[in-house]
């Protein structure tokens, strides 16, 4: 399901721009924030990668450069990788927004694609996932395995993306367990293991035996495995390596469709720019096996409402659902639109606490 | 039997020979681990020094690049080389670096939109007092309570990055944000934005600042009493006391300057090249100014000339990335070995190799 909103403008120029198709190998530029074996974002954004170099063959060339920091060194490896002969460049994190749009002003022939940002151009292109589908299925096996009714969350930033997931987790734990309570802790991180494992830990010890996690590292699940009863949840990657248990099931971003397709199209000479936000149908939203320590029904649960959401027979948000406030948000079988959800900056109805400001 | 001697007086002409000695055997160290690495290695090593000057297809943007790298490196190396000068061992640069980026970005956001002419020197001065201030903590603890400046100015490089880490999703965030976290993009303000002076050159007021605050460290440490009394604390601290130097003082002047430089720097970073008060704003410029400073030698012009190398692996660094696929952890250990070679090195400066028994007592 890729929402293509093309930009009325951009389209005009497309049309008196001809389309070509490309004989030479085109190259894909990649600009990683963290180091290709962070085992979680850029880990995941690296295999599609190298699935993009094996799907292609000889066509397609791929370069990256990795670790580069959100701020004033982005642009100009940005601006580099336009240089060194880059066709179409995919800039991997939020932070690199505006040096994406201001290196494409200077290379109007070179295609950009900016991952989880709002701001597009003749030639950028924005992509995130509707990472809140697999939240809605994480959260149905949440809700059925706590004990304590007390589930664990570890949020990153409290930005609309993160408040997405967790109202969608809330929502579907509280589907299959009325009493579930969420506890949500702000780590002010993407990726800091000693951080999220104090987040964990803290958790667990005001009694959560199940931890969601927002944030890239495996430390949770390590804290969780030396705590004994705790479920977690793998996030961006598999992190089967805690699988069976502590690792029930996983939330997993798979980039490789995407990449494919686009870097397709500018070796069609059709490339556009898009906003695309996938999800589970698309394959850009992938849940994890779960394994035999979740209980058979469960499963089947959980299975159902993944199967249910990638047909597009339900919408994790679908009404009536109340603003934490009490105020009502959507009206019995209305499902949210896509603007709520961008801007989301509020907890759904029976979450507790606020969200910092 | 080799053994080392120690010289009456530090080698003029080894502390010279030391730094070019360190790049050419970084060079010669790093070609064996990218030959390693699969790459070749005459290859990368011009990739990294030759390309980014002279390759048709690069140089005509990374030569500027160049400046502008090099620009924060060397404001921030030169305040902390007057303390070290003196013995004052400012490690925190990377707090005051954060610090004068908040309060200078800070200082002007708060009249946004307005487009007056005073917007702009109001952000210096308080990016300046910003990392001064952030400064004057160790400095002030030190003189009171004795502690010790590199630990605490080490550790407040920590609470300034969970401050950065508040404001860009509190107070600074942008509210057209959309939620996310950041502030308003100062290059797209023009009263605050500092952009490059002529375009294409990379000169922005950053780097001009850089080159005051090099003729200025010249002036004071060759010219001036205060210098005179700040390398007579560092070479001679009884000395000194003995003079009527009061160390207190020095260190209140060391930190303070040191501190404002870096603050400076953060600011002019905020509102040039990185444009925003992001989470991940800093980028280590303040760790990476303490190698600048000894590379060159505690010494003005040398620290313009240190800065400008080690920009140039920066850059170069990042173009073998992306020509030759090295992985970036190679090249950050291709920047740590100058240091290691530099101190190594060092040891000529102090000591004389003597090869065998021959002593005549």
């Amino acid at each position: 399901m890729y929402r293509r909103t093309l930009l009325a403008s951009a389209a005009a120029l497309a049309m008196a721009a001809p389309a070509y198709a490309q004989d030479e190998p085109v190259t894909a530029g990649f600009i990683y924030v963290g180091p290709v074996g962070d085992g979680g974002w850029t880990y995941e954004h690296d295999q599609a990668r190298l699935a993009v170099e094996e799907h292609f063959g000889d066509q397609v060339e791929t370069i990256y450069q990795e670790n580069v920091p959100e701020g004033a060194d982005a642009e100009r490896a940005i601006t580099q990788m336009a240089l060194s002969g880059a066709d179409i460049i995919f800039t991997t994190s939020f932070g690199y927004m505006d040096p994406t749009i201001a290196v494409a002003e200077k290379f109007p022939d070179v295609k950009f694609e900016h991952a989880t940002g709002y701001k597009t151009a003749e030639n950028v292109a924005i992509y995130s996932s509707r990472f809140y589908e697999g939240r809605a299925v994480l959260g149905t096996i949440a809700g059925a395995m706590t004990e304590t009714n007390q589930v664990g969350y570890i949020g990153s930033f409290p930005i609309p993306e993160v408040i997405r997931g967790i109202n969608s987790a809330y929502i579907h734990a509280k589907k299959v367990n009325p009493d579930v309570e969420f506890n949500v802790v702000w780590a002010y991180t993407w990726f800091d293991p000693a951080k999220e494992a104090d987040a964990a830990r803290a958790l667990i010890e005001n009694g959560n035996d199940v931890i969601l996690q927002h944030t890239d590292s495996t430390a949770p699940h390590s804290a969780a495995e030396e705590a004994g009863d705790v479920v977690t949840f793998g996030q961006a990657s598999d992190m089967s390596e805690y699988a069976p248990f502590p690792r029930v099931s996983s939330i997993i971003d798979n980039w490789a469709p995407y990449y494919i397709d686009r870097v397709q199209a500018v070796i069609d000479g059709t490339w556009e720019s898009t906003d695309t936000w996938g999800g589970i149908d698309s394959g850009m939203v992938g849940i994890g096996e779960i394994t035999d320590a979740v209980p058979e029904e469960v499963r089947a649960q959980a299975t159902e409402v993944m199967e249910s959401i990638e047909s597009g027979e339900y919408h994790p948000f679908t009404g009536p659902l109340n603003k934490q406030d009490g105020s009502v948000w959507l009206e019995e079988g209305e499902t949210a639109s896509d603007e709520d959800l961008l801007g989301m900056d509020f907890y759904v109805e029976g979450m507790t606490g606020e969200i910092p400001n | 039997m080799i053994r080392l001697e120690r010289r009456p007086e530090p080698s003029k002409l080894w502390t010279a020979v030391t730094p070019v000695l360190a790049v050419l055997l970084t060079m010669v160290v790093g070609g064996i681990l990218f030959a390693f690495l699969g790459a070749d290695p005459v290859g990368a090593i011009r990739t990294i020094f030759w390309d980014p000057l002279f390759n048709p297809q690069f140089a005509g943007f990374t030569r500027p690049q160049l400046l502008v790298k090099a620009g924060p490196l060397i404001l921030i190396a030169i305040g902390l080389s007057i303390g070290f000068r003196a013995g004052i061992w400012n490690i925190g640069a990377e707090g005051q670096y954060i610090m004068g980026a908040i309060c200078g970005a800070g200082a002007g956001l708060a009249f946004y939109p307005s487009e007056s002419v005073l917007i702009f020197p109001l952000m210096i001065v308080a990016g300046a007092l910003g990392g001064w201030a952030w400064a004057m903590i160790p400095a002030v603890l030190k003189t009171r309570f004795g502690t010790n400046e590199i630990l605490v100015s080490l550790m407040l490089v920590y609470v300034a990055e969970n401050i950065l880490a508040s404001v860009s999703s509190g107070l600074l965030r942008n509210p057209e944000g959309r939620g996310f976290p950041g502030s308003r993009n100062l290059r797209q303000w023009d009263a605050a934005a500092n952009l490059e002076l002529i375009p294409d050159t990379g000169m922005h007021w950053g780097v001009v600042f850089a080159f005051i605050a090099v003729i200025g460290a010249y002036v004071l440490l060759t010219r001036h009493i205060q210098g005179f009394n700040i390398r007579l604390t560092g070479e001679a601290p009884r000395a000194a006391r003995f003079s009527g130097v009061i160390p207190a003082r020095i260190i209140l002047l060391c930190l303070g300057i040191s501190g404002a430089l870096a603050g400076l720097a953060g600011f002019f970073e905020v509102s040039g090249p990185a444009g925003q008060i992001s989470i991940d704003f800093n980028s280590g410029y303040g760790f990476t100014a303490i190698i600048v400073a000894f590379l060159g030698r505690l010494h003005p012009v040398g620290i313009l000339l240190a800065g400008l190398l080690m920009a140039l692996t920066y850059i170069g660094g990042e173009l073998a990335q992306l020509m030759l696929n090295l992985p970036g952890a190679s090249i950050q250990l291709f920047q740590g070995m100058l240091l290691f070679f530099l101190l190594a090195t060092d040891v000529f400066t102090n000591f004389r190799i003597r090869i065998g028994t021959g002593e005549t007592a």
